[in-house]
């Protein structure tokens, strides 16, 4: 079983990572996008317990370590692989 | 004054706050390694400069949960004076002891430099024998020192006149595009301070300045 988190910054935190990203992509051409946000992705494997129990471990991760609670929001999805 | 040096695998200001209490000041100084959990030996705490555990995941993130942090916590919470420099403020503000954010530089870039920074509050133990508004050249170093909070908090930090620090205004004078210019902030008891200027690396004038060796001699209550 696995673990996919998504962090990324609350609305409204500005992210000069996601900011100059798309200045590079309007600079090569490509348009039509209205902004770029950078986060983090994450993978955590589980052997050999439930699908509720990885879903606590994992919002418990983010809670406590994964994600600074000021800055960053965070969702997962517990997969079978 | 006992003053003990947090040392984190990957921190690299250590030596350079060492030797500051050590031969420049000729107090009493210990680098203590972050597995210690009992600093009650100590009358103050440094936490240095550096890149503690790499900066992975988040600048200060996996730091905050070394042994040592508890004892941290607790010696900050009973008044004893806490100075964390560049990554140790950034350390401060993961383990909660100092609030916002210290994210990415407002233009992506790690800035290695002189800046001019203006005392703010001179109410606090590390600005006591400085004069507000004065101006003092240090070095920054780092990537993520572009300070954000919310507005109540960017506020209640200026009301309660917890900004010890701020870039100057002029021209080249917020580099990493600090909130309200901010480059140093206390807690609400006001012995902690987090600041993400090194005056440790300013504290000779061979190194171009020695501005900075009077927080230190504010702290420990010399002119």
């Amino acid at each position: 079983m696995k673990a996919k988190i998504y962090i990324s910054y609350k609305e409204g935190i500005l992210d000069p990572q996601g900011k100059t990203v798309s200045h590079a992509l309007d600079a090569i051409g490509i348009k039509k996008i209205n902004s770029v946000r950078m986060g983090k992705y994450i993978e955590m494997e589980f052997n050999g317990i439930s699908k509720d129990k990885a879903s606590e471990i994992t919002d418990e991760s983010c809670r406590k370590l994964l994600a600074n609670p000021n800055t960053e929001t965070y969702t997962f999805e517990i997969v079978e692989k | 004054m006992h003053f003990a040096v947090i040392v984190f695998p990957g921190s690299n200001c250590d030596h350079d706050a060492y030797h500051v209490f050590r031969h420049i000041l000729d107090v009493p100084v210990d680098f203590v390694w972050h597995r210690e959990t009992d600093l009650k030996k100590y009358d103050a705490i440094l936490i240095p400069g550096g890149f503690s555990y790499g900066d992975y995941l988040r600048t200060g993130a996996i730091a905050r949960f070394s042994p040592v942090m508890e004892s941290i916590i607790k010696e900050a919470n009973a008044g004893k004076p806490v100075f964390g420099i560049c990554n140790g403020f950034q350390i401060l503000i993961e383990s909660g002891l100092l609030p916002g954010a210290l994210i990415v530089n407002q233009d992506v870039r790690f800035l290695s430099q002189n800046v001019s920074i203006e005392v703010d509050s001179t109410n606090s133990i590390y600005t006591r024998s400085l004069k507000k508004g004065r101006r003092l050249t240090m070095p920054i170093a780092h990537k993520q020192g572009n300070f954000i909070a919310d507005e109540d908090t960017l506020n209640m930090l200026q009301d309660e006149d917890r900004i010890a620090f701020r870039y100057y205004k002029g021209r080249n004078g917020n580099p990493n595009g600090s909130k309200k210019r901010i480059a140093g902030i206390l807690n609400k008891k006001r012995n902690v301070l987090g600041m993400m200027p090194h005056p440790e690396r300013a504290a000779e004038s061979i190194l171009g300045s020695d501005d900075g060796i009077d927080i230190f001699k504010s702290i420990i209550g010399v002119t």
